[in-house]
């Protein structure tokens, strides 16, 4: 049995640790209730520019075939740009390894039809994980560490990285692996097409649907190619963006559960040690006690 | 009463309004425009200046850099690159605005001036405004 010391050192290190689990957890919360309104904040806009490209799709029809190939894709699909949206830090329970393991069975499954995977990283832990399995696949890592708000240049930086990557033909196909903020404790890895844009169109729900227009045409200030030339690149952007933003919500959201659970384990902790502890206290008064008796006794 | 306009003014930080105007005004690349209800649909796109909402006599300013106006039955949607309450814009903000994009105007080669000089006057014609 663990003298009495060790077991006082023991409860008093845990005490700490319970300390800065709590601490975490408070901050998480607090920062989650910002997140969480960033994404919401967020989202009219991104749901808009869905509709208007579903309109302008729409208005295009099937004879657009000067249309951009940023909305129709480039009529192959060899080449899958992953792109991997994780967190900078960890101790948030399994978010990022979730969004990891989604981003591998995408790999899988697009290696296995035959298609070769390139990845876009952005968030060091998920750099750190898929850099031990897939290094050589990884054409760009992204951290940010430095960051101390997202903001939409951010998201702009990257879209327009990806966008010249694009017309570079680098890539066919661009899809986003981030987590979906369900609640706190729920955060859905998904994959997301974004790049052609129409494909993104096809799996939103009929949310984002076109309007009637009553037989009227659109009438198009510039013209119809000088706008999607801007809106796909800024669409893609605002994609970007809103899985950035519903990343940070649900790495706050599962970093303040995990960090409950922790500092409710501790507390467990804490009462086992002091539990042993009392009894080993107890135990070494009773045979002190026997010993002065029978010395006593014996006498 | 008379018919009235759904607009909604987005950036992609927030939405920064939503509801019915009498009539809105808006810096078009190729020139102000201004909206009324019932407007036949329309997809343009926005240069530098101020969206003004016009609403039973009163009017609203906003700040807007860049973006889009798409007009439907359903109503006007103003998809804005930058966004701002004018009221929240000081001239000192716009002057080092104005700074930036004559920096950026001469970073420019041709490609790309036109954007940048109607930035320029756009942002002139809002110090005024301030």
């Amino acid at each position: 049995m663990a003298s009495l010391k060790e077991l006082k050192n023991r409860i008093s290190s845990v005490k700490n640790t319970q300390k800065i689990t709590r601490a975490m957890q408070m901050v998480a919360a607090a920062k989650l209730r910002k997140a969480q309104e960033a994404a919401e904040n967020a989202r009219p806009y991104a749901e808009r520019i869905r509709g208007v490209i579903a309109n302008l799709a729409d208005s295009m029809g099937e004879g657009g075939g000067d249309a951009p190939k940023l909305l129709t894709g480039t009529g192959s699909d060899e080449t899958v740009l992953l792109i991997v949206a994780t967190a900078d830090r960890g101790l948030c329970g399994g978010f990022n390894t979730n969004i990891v393991r989604r981003a591998r069975e995408e790999i899988v499954a697009q290696e296995r039809a035959g298609k070769s995977v390139k990845l876009y990283v952005i968030g060091k832990k998920g750099h750190d994980q898929l850099n031990r399995l897939y290094g050589d696949q990884i054409v760009k890592y992204i951290s940010l560490k430095e960051e101390r708000t997202l903001h939409a240049g951010i998201a702009k930086g990257i879209g327009e990285d990806v966008t010249s990557m694009f017309d570079a033909g680098e890539f066919d196909i661009a899809k986003l692996v981030f987590a979906k903020f369900r609640n706190v404790m729920e955060q859905d890895p998904v994959a997301q097409t974004i790049i052609p844009a129409n494909a993104s169109i096809d799996a939103t729900e009929a949310g984002a649907s076109a309007p009637d227009l009553g037989g009227a045409i659109y009438t198009y200030e510039p013209d119809e190619a000088g706008i999607l030339e801007v809106l796909l690149p800024r669409s893609i952007n605002t994609q970007i963006y809103s899985a950035l933003l519903e990343n940070q919500a649900g790495e706050m959201g599962s970093k303040m559960t995990a960090m409950d659970n922790a500092t409710r384990n501790a507390g467990e902790m804490i009462d086992d040690l002091t539990l042993t502890f009392n009894r080993t206290r107890q135990a070494k008064i009773t045979s002190e006690l026997i010993e002065i008796i029978s010395g006593a006794e014996a006498l | 009463m008379a018919d009235k306009l759904n607009v909604s003014l987005v950036s992609p930080e927030r939405e920064l309004f939503s509801g019915q105007v009498d009539q809105v005004d808006l810096p078009g690349t190729e020139g102000n425009m201004g909206i009324l209800p019932d407007h036949a649909p329309l997809m343009a796109a926005l240069s530098t200046g101020a969206i003004t909402l016009y609403d039973g006599g009163k009017e609203e300013k906003f700040f807007v850099q860049g973006g889009f106006a798409d007009v439907t039955p359903a109503g006007l949607t103003i998809l804005a690159e930058r966004a701002l309450p004018l009221r929240d814009m000081t001239r000192d903000d716009l002057s080092a605005e104005i700074e930036k994009a004559k920096a950026d105007l001469d970073a420019l080669g041709d490609e790309g001036a036109l954007a940048a000089r109607q930035n320029i006057d756009g942002l002139e014609m809002l110090f005024d405004l301030v």
